[in-house]
């Protein structure tokens, strides 16, 4: 079938919760893609983390067959791609693959900031848009609100939206019409030289790097010698095929399909999301346009909390690179906590994805030091450095300026919260950028330094909203600020773990927060333990914890010294599970719980 | 195998569990057992083999035996004969000292009070009452048998029929204050002889009171109340002549428990009777160590193995030299006079200064945790925190 008027490539674009997967699976469904035996919920998302999370982490691509009214059968190809900031670039690169999205919002609750951000890269994408409004058999659905919503804040037209109830399976067929009635098809040359674009690649255990790509122009074929345009790297093609979603493999795919390959790549590190992929005997003279290499924003460290565990992390950490090349590691040393490694993620929940796949996936118990952004430097020689880590803050002297990233904040909240939010906004430091009202919920615009979004910010405004807000952002650039390091001093012994960097505005609050919550962390010693948060020589914030009163057995009764001993090894054991610091032992979830994100005192 | 090393000043000590009581107290996490109907006859007979067994696995030749301690559980509740018949054969087994102290501890109940002529009469030399309180309300939350009066009866008759006599009491008592502990510890100095035990109340796992606590059927003082209510213990306990020899214990210089000071100062001690804890010290030069030993604790699996095997020991280890060194200074702080070098030397197999963490003890010093001269000592001030001391001076 090498006719492109007969394919249809679409994206689904929707908030979480509003119903992107069960749509997926009704649309598998009702094109015969799977059996009703083979289907399970939530198809597309084959992670544990993604279903639980209820969030796409790896793009996928499905061909469905679709016989329309027109009496013609389509090749529809769904492309489910990530749906969080995150992952930004992979959503462009996901959506470029599309000529055309689905716009899918909950008709009770309207469109998401989340959303927002996704649909103006579709529209960036020169993506013909379909709204579709799900839930509309709910009580609480508003249509028409909700079509006056999108016409407002998203600027497309809403009047022919599709009104559907994935979950019952209500109007769907109508979504698949206007599919091929209201996307454009593919344009590309089909003899022409290749160009496939990366769309994305994971790492399967058993079949190695499998490659998600879309072609643009020309022809792949197993066998064929193919060439990585960006990073050079030349690889025999294996395996060529679509999913339906089952692997089928097809032997070649053409311009206007997307589909995967296989070529005997080991990691996934040799294929940049992006990247263009052409024929070595015959390759294109210029790779696709939009090439972004990815580009880590938010840092930590993360550290075993058994110190016999560093190899196991190590390893663990490479594999989990096989499969996402977006994170850093390099190995760390703290005084502190031993030996582990500083990470970086494309930002917060990309930093949780992999702590929870650590934990999960290779069972390691982890420290995590407070999240970081990436400080610039300029020095009073000239040099410019990039600071990842607090601990690596050089002599305050030598810095002339130093820059932080900002943000561009979205944030859409029902009304009665709106001041809440712009109190939020404000303390961190935030400059409006512009509100406006749609119905009774506002969209508020702001540039935040990302440092103070990495601090507890997301929580926050969960909590101040009663979890109403929704919030997106996108890095712009750096920006001046007048920044410091605050160290934590524990009994005068700084603790290069606790360490975090702030505007000088919130340096006091945040040190005396910390060490409140230390107060309260480390048990009481047979001496009285200074707290401090400090910077440079300067004391900002001081507690300090009393020292212990009381602690001896009262009866040692008839000659049972072997119990007196096991409560002396059983001390000794708890030992195991303190960091010495000096004269003071910390224990380790002291580290998690001062450092943890979120919750107020 | 015997061994030929002197015995010094810790002493040798012999330990009898009767392991018996009229019912279970509700803080109480000793190896004791409600028991109505027991063939005293029986568990006569199976002591004794005990007690042989135990006398074999310690070596006769060179030991002087310091103290017997009968123990429980209620021993008052064990029939006077079996007591006799346990002092003759432990006398017919071991040298003895001339002033071989013979501890039974007692409740105050008119069925324990009734034997404690004949007790006396069994060659008992020294009681030990566990009147707990002097106040009703206490001795009910305690759930005690006895009550006020039945207390001061029975003071009044060990003081009268024994030699020596100590009785416990039980202070930091849930809404406990200082003013009413100190008019209760005035009482009962006025009816003290020369020695007293005064405990804390703590809450152990395994008892009623656990599952109560954490429920939050009642609350215990916190610590600074607790550490105030030590204070003017040790006051009191001082100015009456009675200081503290030992966490917990007080009495006139020269009229400590024998028999414990023998547990806090490294000594060896034979174990008889179920759960009993023995330490005995064998062999000589390199073949020179220490055992553990404890017997079964459930009364009447102990009973079917004495009769089958002579003996029902559960467990018996050989400690290791650090575990050893561990044990005196667990054991050796918690006197007052603190561990003595040369004692530890000799039992421990290595100088005290070696056995310990330099940094630990430093720090205990500069804290005045432990006192600065003079052999090693915990403060009066580390003395409340021992637990945590000894954790900080083990290297």
């Amino acid at each position: 079938m090498a006719d492109l008027r007969h394919i249809r490539n679409f994206a689904i674009i929707a908030h979480i919760d509003h119903g992107k997967s069960t749509l997926a699976d009704r649309l598998i469904q009702l094109c015969g893609g799977l059996s009703d035996r083979e289907m399970k919920d939530q198809v597309l998302d084959s992670m544990d983390i993604e279903r639980e999370r209820g969030i796409t982490i790896k793009a996928q691509a499905v061909r469905l067959s679709y016989q329309a009214k027109d009496g013609v059968t389509y090749e529809l190809n769904l492309m489910d791609t990530p749906g969080h900031v995150d992952f930004a670039y992979e959503v462009s690169r996901s959506l470029a693959a599309c000529e055309g999205s689905l716009l899918v919002v909950d008709a009770s609750q309207g469109v998401e900031a989340q959303t927002l951000a996704n649909v103006y890269q579709a529209i960036e994408a020169a993506h013909e848009i379909v709204p579709v409004l799900n839930k509309v058999d709910l009580p609480a659905a508003d249509v028409p609100r909700v079509k006056e919503q999108i016409e407002d804040v998203i600027g497309i037209d809403a009047s022919e939206a599709v009104e559907i109830s994935a979950k019952t399976g209500l109007g769907v067929p109508n979504v698949l019409e206007a599919l091929v009635q209201r996307l454009p098809a593919p344009e590309g040359n089909i003899d022409g030289p290749l160009q496939a674009m990366l769309v994305d690649s994971w790492y399967d255990s058993y079949l190695g790097v499998i490659i998600l790509i879309r072609v643009k122009h020309g022809r792949i074929k197993r066998g064929m010698k193919i060439r990585m345009m960006q990073t050079g790297a030349v690889h025999q093609v294996d395996k060529v095929g679509v999913f339906t979603p089952k692997m089928v493999e097809t032997g070649e795919l053409h311009a206007g399909q997307m589909g995967f390959l296989m070529a005997g790549i080991k990691t996934v590190a040799d294929t940049q999301v992006g990247d263009t992929i052409t024929d070595d005997a015959k390759p294109a003279l210029q790779p696709l346009p939009g090439f972004k290499p990815s580009i880590p924003v938010v840092w930590c460290g993360l550290f075993p909390i058994d110190s016999s565990e560093y190899e196991h992390l190590r390893d663990s950490l490479a594999k989990l690179r096989l499969n996402d090349s977006s994170f850093d590691f390099a190995p760390e040393n703290s005084a502190a906590l031993g030996f582990g490694f500083r990470c970086g993620f494309l930002g917060l929940l990309h930093m949780e994805i992999i702590q929870e796949r650590l934990d999960r996936e290779f069972d390691l118990d982890l420290i995590t030091t407070a999240p970081s952004v990436v400080y610039r430097m300029h020095m009073t020689n000239g040099d410019v450095k990039e600071l990842h880590n607090p601990a690596d803050f050089p002599d305050p002297v030598k810095i002339a300026t130093i820059e932080e990233p900002w943000v561009k904040a979205t944030i859409m909240v029902p009304d009665d919260y709106l001041g809440n939010i712009l109190a939020l906004c404000t303390e961190r430091r935030g400059e409006q950028v512009e509100l406006t009202y749609v119905g009774n919920r506002a969209m508020v615009v702001y540039r935040l330094p990302l440092n103070e979004i990495v601090f507890d910010f997301y929580d926050r405004l969960k909590s101040i909203s009663k979890g109403y807000a929704s919030f997106d952002y996108e890095v712009e650039g750096y920006t001046e600020g007048d920044l410091v390091k605050v160290s934590i001093l524990v009994n005068a012994e700084p603790v290069d773990a606790l360490a975090f960097m702030a505007h000088r505005s919130q340096a006091e609050y945040r040190g005396r927060q910390i060490c409140e919550r230390l107060k309260d962390l480390i048990p009481k010693h047979l001496f009285k333990i200074p707290i401090q948060a400090a910077i440079g020589g300067k004391v900002i914030a001081r507690e300090t914890i009393a020292a212990m009163r009381k602690d001896v057995t009262a009866k040692c009764y008839g000659g049972d010294i072997s119990r007196k001993r096991k409560l002396l090894d059983k001390q000794k054991e708890g030992k195991k599970r303190m960091r010495q610091f000096g004269k003071v032992e910390i224990p380790q979830t002291a580290f998690i719980q001062a450092l943890r994100m979120g919750e107020d005192k | 195998m015997t061994s030929t090393h002197s015995q010094g000043r810790e002493g040798f000590g012999l330990y009898i569990h009767w392991p018996f009581c009229l019912s279970k107290c509700p803080y109480c996490d000793f190896n004791s057992h409600a028991a109505r109907q027991i063939d005293q006859d029986r568990w006569r007979r199976a002591l004794i083999t005990e007690l042989d067994h135990a006398a074999a696995e310690a070596g006769r030749e060179d030991r002087l035996l310091t103290s017997i301690f009968f123990g429980g559980g209620t021993p008052s509740l064990m029939a006077p004969d079996t007591t006799a018949a346990l002092i003759e054969h432990a006398r017919s087994l071991f040298r003895c000292s001339n002033d071989l102290e013979i501890t039974l501890e007692a409740n105050p109940s008119a069925v324990d009070r009734d034997r404690f002529a004949a007790f006396r009469q069994a060659g008992v030399n020294r009681v030990s009452l566990g009147i707990q309180s002097l106040r009703e309300d206490s001795l009910r939350f305690l759930e005690r048998h006895h009550d006020r009066q039945e207390a001061l009866t029975a003071i009044e008759t060990a003081a009268s029929l024994f030699p020596r006599y100590s009785f416990d009491l039980i202070y930091a008592r849930p809404g406990q204050t200082v003013e009413e502990w100190r008019s209760e510890l005035a009482e009962a100095l006025t009816l003290a002889g020369d020695h007293l035990s005064l405990y804390q109340l703590t809450i152990e796992q395994g008892t009623r009171f656990f599952n109560d606590y954490a429920k939050g059927a009642f609350i215990l003082p916190d610590d600074e109340q607790a550490v105030a209510l030590y204070e003017v213990t040790q006051q009191m306990m001082t100015a009456a002549g009675r200081p503290a020899y030992e966490v917990s214990n007080h009495a006139r210089p020269g009229e400590e428990c024998r028999h414990n000071l023998t547990y806090w100062r490294g000594g060896d001690y034979l174990a008889v009777g179920p759960g009993a804890h023995g330490r005995l010290t064998l062999g000589d030069g390199a073949q020179r160590h220490t055992l553990a030993l404890r017997r079964h604790r459930a009364p009447e699996i102990w009973l079917s193995q004495v009769e089958a095997n002579g003996h029902a020991t559960r467990e018996k280890t050989i400690l290791s030299a650090a575990e050893r060194r561990e044990e005196l200074i667990l054991m050796g702080l918690r006197l007052y006079d603190g561990l003595d070098p040369a004692l530890f030397a000799r039992l421990g197999g290595q100088s005290l200064d070696s056995a310990l963490s330099a940094s630990g003890l430093a720090m205990l010093r500069d804290e005045g945790l432990i006192a600065t001269d003079g052999p090693l000592r915990v403060t009066p001030q580390g003395m409340l925190c021992l637990n945590s001391v000894i954790a900080a001076l083990l290297p």
